[in-house]
């Protein structure tokens, strides 16, 4: 493994950039990319999820366009009233900008492991979980508040086309999911970040502090298409 | 980006030199992060201030790419990742664009079936059996 790593773009005589690069890498007999493998696997499987997101909003998109009855409007839908006048989609403002400010925070504990700081890493990797907790705390707040006041559900909701709860809970749902699995996730590396099992086991390589951030920075990703289709427009 | 590049290499620890390209100065992440808070405003602003029909789009798809963009080149490291990789991620999801047309045309036709069936219409013409 520390060999083929060793071997990596740079020792390799036939490193190129551009696009001769992208040939000389995918047709020599070697490996292809000159990444950890637990990096190009995360990608790979962001790629997918990519796919299944897709799906869900596009599936969205074709039911909002097909159905005959006014769609109910976002904007009013999730307002919410702080003491006074309804302000609209504050809530969501709310959970966007936790959402930036937690994939900040990972975005520097990714930093922080490259450079073996280990308290830091740790810090910043549960700042992270904590904000992604809440996030998932507030959608909790929401789908409490479509389905009790609003009367949502995924079959019907008073406000205008029934497709709407269905999108509404599956998409944000399996966001919402994501966020959980992410939280436990981040939790894990951190603890082992923190137990010092990378320097007993890895010789200190705290790859894998990049590759949990890829998974997060890759939810935030998520919920900027999801807050642009399904709650702007 | 050079003057970036060069910092990185300075700081490069010597244990991972050929991964040394990793090691970037935090002010980059500081700026985009402050960045994704901008363009987050501004997508509120967008829905806050009622803005309407084509101007409203043609903002929340900017700023929504703008921000996507952000997040995959400097966050997830794209931007410093060799072409092989990249290519590898984010040519596929471009076959989603035919995805997308398809189930646009499919979802218009289906609008116009059901107007037709169960429009206002439909009831005028009722099928003679």
């Amino acid at each position: 493994m520390n060999d083929q790593a060793m071997t990596g773009v740079a020792d390799h005589p036939a490193a190129a950039s551009g696009l001769r690069g992208v040939v000389g890498d995918w047709s020599d007999e070697k490996q292809a990319f000159h990444v950890p493998w637990g990096k190009a696997m995360m990608w790979i499987f962001l790629l997918s999820d990519t796919f299944i997101f897709s799906c869900f909003l596009i599936s969205y998109m074709n039911v909002r366009i097909t159905t005959t009855v006014p769609w109910p409007n976002p904007s009013e839908v999730f307002a919410l009233s702080l003491g006074g006048e309804p302000i609209p989609l504050i809530l969501i403002a709310i959970m966007t900008f936790v959402l930036i400010t937690s994939s900040g925070t990972m975005a520097l504990a990714v930093n922080y492991g490259y450079r073996r700081d280990k308290k830091k890493t740790v810090l910043l990797m549960i700042a992270t979980a904590l904000l992604g907790a809440t996030f998932v705390g507030m959608q909790a707040f929401e789908w409490t508040k479509l389905i009790v006041d609003e009367g949502v559900r995924p079959w019907g909701n008073p406000m205008g086309a029934a497709q709407f709860g269905s999108s509404f809970f599956m998409i944000t749902g399996f966001h919402g999911m994501h966020v959980s699995a992410g939280v436990i996730y981040l939790l894990v590396i951190a603890t082992r970040v923190g137990t010092g099992y990378y320097d007993r086991h890895r010789g200190g390589n705290y790859e894998m502090v990049e590759i949990a951030g890829l998974y997060w920075h890759f939810v935030d990703l998520v919920w900027v298409f999801i807050f642009a289709f399904f709650y702007l427009w | 980006m050079t003057d970036h590049a060069q910092t990185a290499t300075a700081t490069a620890t010597p244990a991972k030199g050929a991964e040394g390209h990793q090691q970037h100065p935090l002010g980059i992440y500081i700026v985009v992060w402050i960045l994704l808070f901008v363009l987050s405003g501004f997508s509120y602003a967008v829905d806050y201030f009622h803005l309407e029909g084509n101007l409203r789009w043609g903002l929340i798809l900017l700023f929504m790419f703008l921000k996507a963009g952000l997040i995959v080149a400097i966050f997830m490291h794209m931007a410093w990742e060799r072409l092989a990789l990249i290519y590898a991620i984010l040519v596929p999801p471009l076959s989603l664009l035919v995805f997308i047309s398809l189930m646009a045309i499919e979802g218009d036709y289906t609008f116009l079936t059901r107007l037709v069936m169960f429009g206002p219409a439909a009831e005028i013409e009722a099928p003679p059996h």
